[in-house]
């Protein structure tokens, strides 16, 4: 089973404030257990969302709306995820406990959230079933 | 299966912190078999208590604490004995209690090498280390470990206890071996490891949702053998090629259950972050600046059709290069006639159809179905059709598999 431990955005990330030392060095010593534990799937820190882009759809069919950031609700921001395999959701929310506080002032928040099986994917039963034949499940 | 919450939260728990726990008690009594009783004496107290006043911040350390009070316990009681029939001589030589406390935090990536290095000793057989390995280090139960090798979990029970007994008995030591003792007792470990894959990468498609279940997790266990024995490069071998051929599990069943070749699979389908974690696994064996041994060349083997993103843009003559290095490492004719077909990709049939001519007098091929069938595909390539023919035929009577059969003679049937 796959989850995806998401950390939210905070001002100071937002505003491209450079994480202290001691949480970095309190990241990289998770990372190294969710490594040795041979949970870790991968792990990526996002640039803050003033580089990013922002494209939407608000008339179906229509064309894309695109708007370049920075987006204003930080909260709603992702900052960085974290990828792991394990054999239950218990176990996830055991991992995603032990992540450290990724604020530490107040604004930490991580997010966990299980990855779709790619069977799952179709709500009828019939694609389903062909999506799992095909996928060897 | 009705478990509490608390209790699937306590599963989840033991899972992480089991290995380490038995690791770091091994060190101080000397004994696994011990060791894990203590850590399971640990568990039931868990379970008594955690429902009731909650889960500890830590619970490794908990689990830890708590076992290390009861071989404390042992100890004193034992000492008590040997006092009691004057043995105490014989007694302390055993362990102090000092050796008890003295077990740090950073030691326990030592212990769990030397634990698998004990799980996977050659003293014990083959089986028996896979039984104790995903015992001890996977945090299976006998049950699970039963129904990933389809038999019955007294027979596992059985085999565990007898491995416990036969690494106490024998004395073997709790240790990393070192100098040239170490790329042998490396080589068993690796070999454990790809065994458990193997036994659950070959199972067919929906038959059992435990093999799939140990395909993951000897990932698992070579991922963590990566981090806690980092400098070696066959580790991130073996890595590397579990995490490849991982990335195909999705691709490797058609919609009918049939088995799907890797030039024709469907290469959307392929987990390209495990392809991607592979990558970095063979990147660390040349950061490490050292050669490439068996497992690391099959790797990078895998790793050509990995990158090839589709089929007609696979690196053949780097593959073949590549065969070609593994045969001096691992001389045997399967080796060599995977070669052949990769020759045959790179330069032509003809320079495959040589490599293949010399394998007939092969005697371990003599029942290999692969022999024939390799040369009738080559043959029909060079236009040699009734030879073709003949070997499809040779080939459609030696293989087991009826899908098989019928696409090799259905193959026979087009030579004319």
């Amino acid at each position: 089973m796959r989850f995806m431990m998401i950390v939210k955005a905070t001002t100071d990330s937002e505003a491209g404030e450079k994480p202290s030392e001691e949480l970095l060095e309190a990241m990289l010593r998770y990372n190294e257990e969710l490594a040795k534990a041979g949970v870790l799937l991968a792990a990526d820190g996002l640039q803050p969302s003033s580089s990013g882009v922002r494209i939407s759809y608000p008339e179906p069919g229509g064309k894309p709306k695109i708007v370049d950031g920075p987006f204003t609700e930080a909260k709603e921001i992702i900052a960085g995820y974290t990828l792991i395999e394990v054999k239950s959701r218990e176990e996830a929310i055991q991992w995603v406990m032990r992540m450290p506080d990724p604020h530490g002032k107040g604004q930490g928040e991580i997010e966990l959230r299980q990855i779709f099986e790619p069977e799952e994917l179709s709500a009828n039963e019939e694609t389903r079933a062909k999506i799992k034949g095909q996928f060897g499940l | 299966m009705n478990k509490s919450q608390t209790e699937r939260i306590i599963d989840a728990i033991w899972r992480i912190e089991s290995p380490k726990l038995i690791a770091g008690l091994t060190h101080m009594v000397r004994d696994v078999g011990l060791a894990e009783d203590l850590a399971q004496d640990a568990l039931v107290i868990a379970l008594e208590k955690w429902p009731e006043a909650g889960i500890p911040d830590n619970p490794g350390a908990w689990l830890m604490t708590t076992a290390k009070r009861r071989a404390i316990d042992l100890l004193r009681r034992k000492k008590r004995l040997d006092e009691k029939y004057e043995e105490y001589g014989r007694g302390a030589a055993l362990y102090s209690e000092q050796d008890l406390a003295s077990v740090i935090e950073d030691e326990i990536e030592d212990d769990l090498l030397r634990l698998i290095f004990m799980t996977c000793h050659p003293v014990l057989s083959q089986e028996a280390r896979v039984a104790l390995t995903l015992r001890l280090l996977g945090g299976l139960t006998t049950d699970e470990i039963a129904r990933a090798f389809l038999t019955a979990e007294s027979t596992i029970a059985q085999r565990i206890v007898r491995a416990k007994k036969t690494l106490r008995t024998k004395q073997i030591p709790f240790e990393v071996p070192v100098g040239e003792e170490l790329k042998e007792r490396l080589s068993t470990v690796l070999e454990v490891i790809y065994l458990m894959f193997n036994e659950g990468y070959s199972a067919t498609a929906g038959e059992n949702w435990i093999r799939p279940f140990l395909c993951q997790e000897a990932l698992r266990l070579g991922r963590m053998l990566a981090e806690i024995a980092p400098g070696e490069p066959e580790v991130h071998g073996l890595a590397a090629l579990m995490e490849f051929q991982s990335s195909r599990l999705k691709a490797r069943v058609g919609v009918d259950g049939e088995p799907v070749l890797l030039m024709d699979q469907n290469r959307a389908r392929w987990d390209h972050l495990l392809i991607r974690r592979g990558l970095d696994a063979l990147e660390r064996i040349r950061q490490l600046g050292r050669p490439f041994g068996p497992y690391a060349l099959q790797a990078a083997i895998s790793a050509c059709h990995a990158q090839a993103r589709t089929p007609s843009e696979t690196d053949w003559p780097r593959i073949a290069a590549l065969y070609e290095a593994l045969f001096r490492l691992m001389p045997s004719p399967v080796v060599e006639l995977n070669r052949a077909v990769a020759v045959s990709r790179a330069f032509g049939p003809e320079f495959g159809l040589q490599i293949v001519d010399e394998l007939n007098e092969e005697a371990s091929l003599k029942e290999y179905h692969l022999l024939p069938s390799v040369r009738a595909d080559l043959l029909f390539k060079l236009g040699r059709f009734a030879e073709a023919r003949e070997e499809f035929e040779r080939a459609a009577a030696l293989t087991r598999n009826m899908r098989e059969r019928e696409l090799l003679m259905k193959r026979a049937a087009e030579c004319t």
